[in-house]
């Protein structure tokens, strides 16, 4: 059994002009100790669908159905008390912008230890001898000075890795990053990529990697799910989303991913048109209006099947396999939606 | 910390120095009136003007006078013919053209009635303004947040002297509807301190009520905003509990903004603001003494009220900008 396992997952807000769709239909699970990667472009409905596992988007506006199990529980049915003990203890989440996460008014050591304080009841020296062990632990140099700083004195790098360190000051299950990279420089990023997958390695907890950037996830992921509007398009381990990819939204962002490894291209390809609006999506198939390759059966909603051939890998396009493996192919061996541009 | 401190205190005596000087100016080189004549009375006769004149040292040139006026100002020492015109100082504003009191005697005389009048209304307009702030926040868009909402516009679109007719019509033990609260003039009565406190009561409540409103909107508007914050979403994902992420962590961040606003309102009202409220109740205070000085065109009172009144917005100002770096740490470091 999974340590985590979303069920049809639907995550809709009540506005003003009516319905977002945010999540619509989302199912995944996350084993112990493994990386998932959730791949996709900015307002798929990725990070609501992360945050509503800690319970972090309830309002009045929000309607959530679906399950969430976690350890044979359904964290929908849990009660403030309940999610309040599994958050920062069993579940712990950083976010994309280490600048802002950070309460400006406290110092870093105070942070920290209550993260210890709401879930252990420890001494305070036992917390922050435990605070100052993690902030090691993640990479900052002297801790226990640094400990007393405030976090308008740390760098955007230095922040994300006390960050890091105050989701696992709890030995979480799962730790899950929602765009851990996105804010920093690229030598950063690096940096925070496998600080991540060394704690992961060191701890044994699962990661659930949340990204727009398929580079981010080709390091680290055993597997991948691709969202697109509300929905998982496509899902399946790395080696079959970057080497056997189902889906032309997937295609579609591994074009556009930039390839040191291959001969450069002058201008990198891209997916045209726009997102849709999640107030009013596409009838049938999200990712219709901007795929080359509709033909009429588009109209109807494709469920997240295995259509490859492989059991495990999952996708939500109506093509058959053999014509996809000829349409997805651009140039050479490369992958994409469409040619580049000349 | 203490550079910043020893830097805004230079900065707060730099302030004023500036702001006596352009006292000086105000009442001294471009006068409506003359003050010789002013003084001089009803009995004016062009003797006793030139008298007047010469003992309070007008015909000297201007900068003599205005170093004689610094002088007896802020040092006590007897420098550029202090003691022969008017006295030596510090905080030496001249005799009442009027009562020939000296100024200082009749604000000191003046202030502990502001004083009482101000710091009841602070602990007032603080006690309804910030629950109210906080609970409206927290239930946006509640029947409950609605209603305190339009009743804080409505206090705050009331005047002062509207209020306090109203206040004294409903509420005042004499003229009042039911007779609960000490009415007019009752201050001047009372001897002991908590019955001055008792017949400030009205006082009290017409001059926070306002006041109260703006804060409860401000702390509203305030709290709204640093909820939305990712810091606080942090909070919550570390397994904080509900009411300490309101208190410990959004309290915090939207409350130090109302701290400015609260030094600025207490120096203002000493200053004088509370002008409205204390003649609609007769108070004795500063600002009801302003009025009696304007009417009489009394110069060396109106001049030292308002030099006073510099001192505490100067002073103020002073205490919320070190708070405010005692409040949030990135400002100690700019």
């Amino acid at each position: 059994m999974s340590l985590l396992e979303i069920q049809d997952l639907k995550v809709h807000f009540e506005t003003d002009d009516g319905i977002v769709k945010a999540v619509d239909g989302a199912s995944f699970s996350v084993d112990e100790g493994q990386t998932l990667g959730i791949v996709g472009e900015s307002g798929c409905g990725k990070s609501v669908a992360n945050m509503t596992i800690l319970g972090l988007t309830q309002s009045p506006i929000t309607s959530i159905e679906g399950k969430i199990m976690f350890e044979g529980k359904n964290l929908l049915e849990a009660s403030p008390e309940e999610m309040q003990a599994i958050r920062g203890e069993e579940i712990a989440m950083i976010f994309q912008d280490p600048l802002t996460s950070l309460h400006p008014f406290y110092k870093v050591g105070s942070q920290l230890t209550e993260a210890i304080h709401v879930h252990r009841d420890v001494s305070k020296q036992d917390a922050r001898d435990r605070a100052i062990e993690l902030l090691e632990l993640v990479g900052i140099p002297d801790p226990a000075r640094r400990m007393r700083d405030y976090p308008h004195e740390f760098s955007g790098g230095m922040r994300q890795r006390v960050m890091i360190a105050m989701a696992l000051v709890n030995d979480p299950k799962i730790l899950i990053a929602d765009e851990p990279t996105t804010a920093l420089d690229v030598t950063i990023q690096a940096q925070i990529l496998r600080l991540i997958q060394s704690l992961q390695d060191r701890f044994g907890m699962a990661v659930v990697l949340i990204t727009h950037d398929l580079g981010v996830v080709a390091d680290t992921a055993n597997y991948i799910n691709v969202m697109y509007a509300g929905r998982i398009v496509e899902a399946g381990t790395l080696d079959e989303i970057f080497y056997d990819p189902q889906h032309p939204y997937t295609w579609g962002l591994l074009g556009s991913l930039a390839r040191p490894d291959r001969p450069r291209v002058k201008r990198l390809s891209q997916i045209h048109g726009q997102p849709p609006s999640l107030l009013a999506p596409p009838q049938g198939c999200h990712f219709r209006p901007r795929c080359p390759h509709e033909f009429d059966k588009c109209k109807q909603t494709p469920s997240l099947d295995p259509r490859s051939g492989t059991p495990a890998h999952l996708d939500r396009c109506w093509l058959p396999p053999e014509k996809k493996r000829t349409l997805r192919v651009i140039q050479g061996d490369q992958i994409g939606l469409e040619a580049p541009a000349a | 910390m203490l550079r910043y401190i020893v830097r805004r205190v230079l900065w707060g005596v730099v302030l004023l120095f500036l702001v006596s000087a352009v006292i000086f100016l105000i009442f001294y080189v471009f006068p409506n009136a003359d003050p010789a004549k002013l003084r001089a009375g009803r009995q004016a006769n062009p003797r006793l003007i030139s008298q007047i004149r010469e003992q309070l040292g007008l015909s000297d040139p201007i900068w003599e006078q205005f170093l004689r006026y610094m002088t007896q100002v802020f040092t006590p020492f007897d420098w550029f013919g202090a003691s022969q015109h008017g006295g030596t100082g510090p905080l030496n504003f001249g005799n009442s053209f009027q009562s020939n009191t000296p100024v200082k005697e009749i604000i000191l005389d003046r202030l502990p009635a502001t004083g009482l009048l101000v710091a009841g209304a602070v602990v007032f307009w603080l006690l309804m303004g910030l629950p109210v702030g906080i609970i409206s926040a927290i239930k946006r868009r509640s029947a409950l947040d609605r209603t305190t909402m339009v009743t804080s516009l409505a206090f705050i679109s009331a005047p002062v002297f509207w209020l306090g007719l109203v206040a004294l019509y409903l509420f005042a033990s004499d003229v009042g509807l039911i007779h609960i609260f000490p009415g007019i003039g009752s201050y001047l009565d009372a001897d002991t301190f908590l019955a001055k406190c008792w017949s400030l009561f009205l006082p009290w409540l017409v001059l926070a009520a306002a006041t109260a409103a703006i804060y409860a909107r401000y702390l509203r508007s305030s709290m709204i905003d640093v909820m939305s914050e990712d810091y606080i979403r942090t909070a919550r994902a570390k397994g904080v509990g509900e009411r300490t992420v309101i208190m410990r962590h959004e309290v915090r961040s939207a409350i130090t903004p109302i701290v400015t606003l609260l030094g600025l309102d207490i120096g203002l009202l000493l200053a004088g603001n509370a002008i409205l409220t204390e003649s609609v109740f007769n108070i004795p205070g500063v600002g009801r003494e302003i009025v009696v000085a304007i009417n009489r065109s009394d110069l060396p009172v109106i001049q030292g009220i308002v030099l006073f009144g510099a001192f505490f917005i100067v002073t103020f100002n002073l205490i919320v900008d070190i708070a405010y770096a005692y409040l949030d740490p990135r400002v100690r470091y700019q």
